[in-house]
This record gives C-alpha cells, sequence and structure tokens, in this order.
C-alpha cells in the first residue's frame, strides 16, 4: 500500500469536496438557499444526492457486512430500497411533499407537516424527536468511516473519527444545504464508479455469476451450528421461518429500514429542492439505477465473500472478520482486490460516509434553528440560520462523542433504529398531510406520539437487542425483558409501533372535527 | 437458477433488477412531463422571496 499515494487522492478529493462546499456558500444569501437550496436544484444534483444520503457506509460496510453473515436474503431489502425508497418515495411522496412545501413555504420537514396540520407543536417536537434520534445514527455512519480508515490508512480509530468530523464541519456549517447537495452529487457519482467496478470485480473473480452463486450455494453445510440453531440455513436461503434470524432479518433489517426510508427528514427535504415534478420524474430513473448499484452490489458482494475466503484461507467471512461484522466487507476489499481499487473504495466510502453525514448533520441544525429555536421564540431570520449552524456543531459533538462509546456491531443496528423510529413517529401523519384531508391536528398529533412512545418503549421494555445492553428494564423490573417468550424479544418496534400510530392517527381523526377548508384549500392549490 | 435453489432468493434477485427497469422506464416515458407549473410557482417564488427580504430588512436591518 503506498500511503502517499492514497493520501495525494484523499486530498484532492477533499479539496474538490471544500470547492463544492465553498460554491455552496457563495450562491447563498437567505434561509430558503440555506435550508432547501433555492428550490431550483438540477434533477441530477437533486437524485444522486438524495441517493448518496440514503446510502452510507453503514449499508455498504454495515448491511454488506450482515449480507455477509446472514448471506442473500438481505436483498429484501435492496428490492425495498428501490420500490419503496425510490419509485413509491418520488412518486407519491415526492410529488405532494414538493408542491404542498411550496404552497406552505415549508423548509423542513417538521416545518412542512407543522404547517399543513396548523400546530406548531408538531414542528418543534418533531425536531425534538430528530435532533434527539438522529445522533444514533449519525454516529454510525462515523464509525464505519473511520473503521474503514483505521483498517486501510493504518491509523488510529480515535484520530479517523475526529478528522473526519472536522472536514465535514467545515462545508456543512458554511455552505448549507447547497453545499450539502453539490458535494452529495461529486459523492454519489463515485460512489457508483467503484460500487460497478467491486460487483465485476467480484463476480469475475468468482468465475462469473452462475457460478458464483453456486459456490456459495453449496457452503450451506458450512454454517457453524451456533447459527443454524438462530435458523441461519444457508447463504443463498431464508433464514427458516419464525427463527430469531428470521425475525431479525424480515422485521428489523427489512421492514424497518425498507419503510422507514419514506420518512425519513433528511431525504423528504430533498423533494422541496426543484422546481416542477419534471425534475423529480428523472430522478426516479437516477435514482432507481443508484440504489441497485450501492446496495444490491454490497450485499450481493458480502455474501459472496464467503466463498472467497473459504478459496482462500478455508474460512467462512464472519470468523476471517474475528465475529466482527461490521469489518467483513473492509478486510474483504483489503484482500480480495488489488491495490488501486482499495484506493478507489476508500474514496468510495469515504464519499459515501460524507454525503450520509454531511446531511445528518444539516438535518439535526435545522431540527435546532428552524423548528424548535424559531418555532418556540416567534424569532425568523438571520439568527436562527446561526442557531442552525450552532446546532449542527452540537449534532457533530453528540455523535463523536457516541462514536467512542458505542460497541462493535452496532453500525447497521444504530441504522435500523433510526430509520425504525422515523417510520413510526412520521410516516402515518406525513401520508396523512399529503393525502388524507380529514386527518386533524389532533390526530396527527396522537399518531406522532403514540409513535415515537411505543418505540421508545419498546427498545427499553420488550426488543432484546436494545433491552439488554440498555439495562432500564433490569434495573426496574429485575428483568432482561417484559416478555420473554418468543417471538416477542425479537420482534421489531415497528410491526407494533407503525400499525398503533396509525390507529391513533385514524381513531382521533374521526372523533375531532376536521380542518378548516380555507386551510386545505391553501395547502393543496395546485395539486392534482 | 442463477445458481440458487431458495425461489425467495433467485426472486428477489430478479426483483431487484425489474424494480430497477420500472425505474428506468418509468423516467424515460415521463422525461419531459409536469414542468408546466413552472411559470406560477416562479411567480409566487418571486412574491415570497420579496416578502422574505423585507423581513429581513425590517429584523436584522439589512
Amino acid at each position: 500500500m503506498n500511503l502517499l499515494l492514497l493520501n495525494i487522492i484523499i486530498l484532492i478529493y477533499l479539496l474538490a469536496t471544500l470547492y463544492l462546499g465553498y460554491r455552496g456558500w457563495k450562491s447563498t444569501k437567505d434561509s430558503e438557499g440555506y435550508l432547501v437550496a433555492g428550490r431550483k436544484t438540477h434533477p441530477y444534483i437533486m437524485a444522486m444526492s438524495y441517493g448518496a444520503t440514503f446510502i452510507s457506509t453503514s449499508a455498504i460496510v454495515g448491511f454488506g457486512g450482515n449480507a455477509g453473515l446472514f448471506g442473500m436474503g438481505l436483498l429484501w431489502l435492496t428490492f425495498l430500497n428501490i420500490f419503496v425508497g425510490i419509485f413509491i418515495a418520488f412518486i407519491l411522496y415526492g410529488k405532494r411533499t414538493r408542491k404542498i412545501g411550496h404552497n406552505l413555504n415549508a423548509m423542513t420537514f417538521p416545518e412542512l407537516l407543522g404547517k399543513r396540520f396548523d400546530s406548531r407543536f408538531i414542528q418543534y417536537f418533531s425536531g425534538i424527536v430528530i435532533f434527539l434520534g438522529m445522533p444514533l445514527y449519525a454516529s454510525v455512519v462515523l464509525i464505519g468511516a473511520a473503521r474503514f480508515m483505521e483498517t486501510t490508512l493504518a491509523i488510529d480509530f480515535d484520530v479517523a473519527l475526529l478528522v473526519y468530523s472536522v472536514i465535514i464541519a467545515a462545508y456543512v456549517i458554511w455552505g448549507g444545504l447547497r453545499g450539502v447537495m453539490y458535494t452529495d452529487a461529486m459523492q454519489g457519482t463515485i460512489m457508483f464508479v467503484g460500487m460497478v467496478f467491486l460487483l465485476f470485480m467480484t463476480y469475475s473473480h468468482l468465475s462469473g455469476i452462475v457460478p458464483a452463486h453456486q459456490a456459495l450455494t453449496d457452503m450451506a453445510n458450512l454454517v457453524p451450528a451456533k447459527l443454524a440453531a438462530l435458523g441461519h440455513a444457508g447463504w443463498t436461503a431464508m433464514p427458516v421461518l419464525g427463527s430469531t434470524w428470521w425475525w431479525t432479518l424480515v422485521s428489523t433489517i427489512v421492514l424497518g429500514v425498507g419503510i422507514g426510508v419514506l420518512a425519513m427528514p433528511q431525504l423528504v427535504v430533498r423533494f422541496m429542492t426543484v422546481k416542477s415534478n419534471r425534475e423529480l420524474n428523472r430522478g426516479v430513473l437516477i435514482g432507481g439505477i443508484f440504489i441497485l448499484m450501492m446496495t444490491g452490489v454490497a450485499f450481493t458482494v458480502g455474501a459472496l465473500s464467503n466463498v472467497y475466503f473459504m478459496q482462500k484461507l478455508g474460512n467462512i467471512s464472519i470468523n476471517v472478520a474475528a465475529g466482527n461484522a461490521d469489518s467483513i466487507i473492509p478486510i474483504y476489499i483489503n484482500a480480495a482486490t488489488p491495490e488501486w481499487f482499495v484506493y478507489l473504495f476508500m474514496l468510495t466510502l469515504l464519499a459515501a460516509a460524507m454525503s450520509t453525514s454531511s446531511s445528518q448533520f444539516h438535518t439535526q441544525g435545522s431540527a435546532i434553528g428552524r423548528d424548535i429555536y424559531e418555532t418556540l421564540t416567534h424569532k425568523k431570520g438571520g439568527k436562527s440560520i446561526l442557531v442552525t449552524r450552532m446546532g449542527i456543531i452540537a449534532a457533530m459533538i453528540i455523535a463523536v462523542t457516541l462514536g467512542y462509546i458505542l460497541p462493535e456491531n452496532i453500525i447497521a443496528r444504530g441504522t435500523a433504529i433510526f430509520f425504525g423510529l422515523c417510520a413510526a413517529a412520521f410516516l402515518p401523519m406525513y401520508t396523512s398531510a399529503l393525502y388524507w384531508k380529514r386527518a386533524t391536528k389532533a390526530g396527527a398529533i396522537a399518531g406522532l406520539i403514540t409513535g415515537t412512545a411505543v418505540t421508545v418503549f419498546w427498545y427499553l421494555f420488550i426488543h432484546k437487542a436494545e433491552a439488554v445492553p440498555l439495562g432500564i428494564c433490569k434495573m426496574l423490573f429485575g428483568r432482561d425483558v417484559l416478555i420473554a417468550s418468543m417471538p416477542w424479544p425479537v420482534v421489531d418496534p415497528i410491526l407494533v409501533a407503525l400499525p398503533m400510530a396509525i390507529l391513533a392517527t385514524v381513531i382521533v381523526s374521526l372523533m375531532t372535527k376536521g380542518p378548516r377548508d380555507k386551510h386545505l384549500a391553501e395547502c393543496f392549490r395546485g395539486v392534482k | 437458477m442463477l445458481g440458487i435453489d431458495d425461489p425467495w432468493i433467485w426472486g428477489v434477485y430478479l426483483l431487484c433488477i425489474f424494480s430497477t427497469l420500472l425505474c428506468l422506464v418509468y423516467g424515460l416515458v415521463n422525461w419531459n412531463k409536469e414542468g408546466e407549473q413552472e411559470a406560477l410557482e416562479e411567480k409566487e417564488e418571486e412574491a415570497w422571496e420579496e416578502s422574505e427580504e423585507e423581513m429581513q430588512q425590517k429584523e436584522l436591518g439589512m
């Protein structure tokens, strides 16, 4: 490994990033520019930015590593990523979000919801949920980036974490959403190139598509007894129906993340950055291909890494990675690909992480500045951008701190938790905001609170993977989880919280007086 | 199929490709559609920008 060459490549990349951040800063003169990039974004920039924000190192390293462990069943998540995350999201959600957001002059996701339901509470409460819930997701993205820098550049994990965060701070704080989206588009392009190469290299290494899959299928008898007991049935088979692994795969990974994407604040806001639905139509094409090449490739390659390691080292991936799924992809890349590709992939991952992190920090900052500070103090204008910038710094400090203390194997789970929380808290309210005129302010609030409260309760007291390490249930009730009988300890909160939030939204809406016609007319002006 | 025995897995492998094709076709067919709202929205936008500037002047004395 030529560290000098790698450092030069990264330096050039960082200079390009900072230049684009500077371009964003130069063309931003008001809060509309800072928060929704002036609403005139090019469809390529919008779609690549959406895709690059959506797909982080967490999706590539964390979930790719999970595919090394679970196998190709994770492709169900790719399917949802494309069909729900792009097709449904852009066409059914994006178009109305853009129009209603424009009608109401909304510049953040909570602001859109708050103004649509004529409720300041919805805006600042949603802002609080985002500001408190997102740090976990933000820090697992940081961990993913820092882990790869640690493995590849042979630098200390803690140093990697710190350097990375400072660079992002520089362009997010000054460049606003324009800076974020310009850099996203460049980073997305790098990611695309990197993943295309990775796919071709892996298949050609393993003698083609069908032989590679066949070799993996033939390894089913090599599943360790410990994993088989949890339901692992091979890397090209779904886990045993109803087993612990099946529930984790289906409820947490596939449903939680697959559906949660619809209500991710940092993605929704992108629909408000384009000037017409035509840009969204074009974005569907770009986004669909992009996502297939991201998670589709990561999960296929992650699973196939087992074949590679078995042929070369006589062992399966998770054993090669010493039990830490997060390390599978980095180790595979370093072992299986030529040196020049390690550089390209390093850049790919750095780009993937930066594009996601930058939006996370921008969203958390705007939650503090626009949704919480402005709503509670009634002060609009210049000061709220200052508060937003301070919010971005605070969000970074929290994420870095969490990055130092979170345990291993956390990347995929941390992502899933935030996606699940967003789905339960926001999705019923967001869907009715766009499609159900009878939904009332009280109904929306009921859904928001129910979704948030049930999700938090479930993580603290029912879902074993979080309840045990957090230890609050043990402290209060003397046992790890409240319901020990299967499948409850492995059922993801989304399966309970989302239906309850939907019910709460519908029932309370029907029990309360419908919204004023005048307000609805303003919200839905021009909506077809 | 494709070297994979479980239909749930080869099925989803194909489903991923088909859903991408769906996005591709949708994008191509609608490439130039729904751009017509621009003119009206641009007017609204201008009015909004003016009011925003006024507000900033009032608040910040800029």
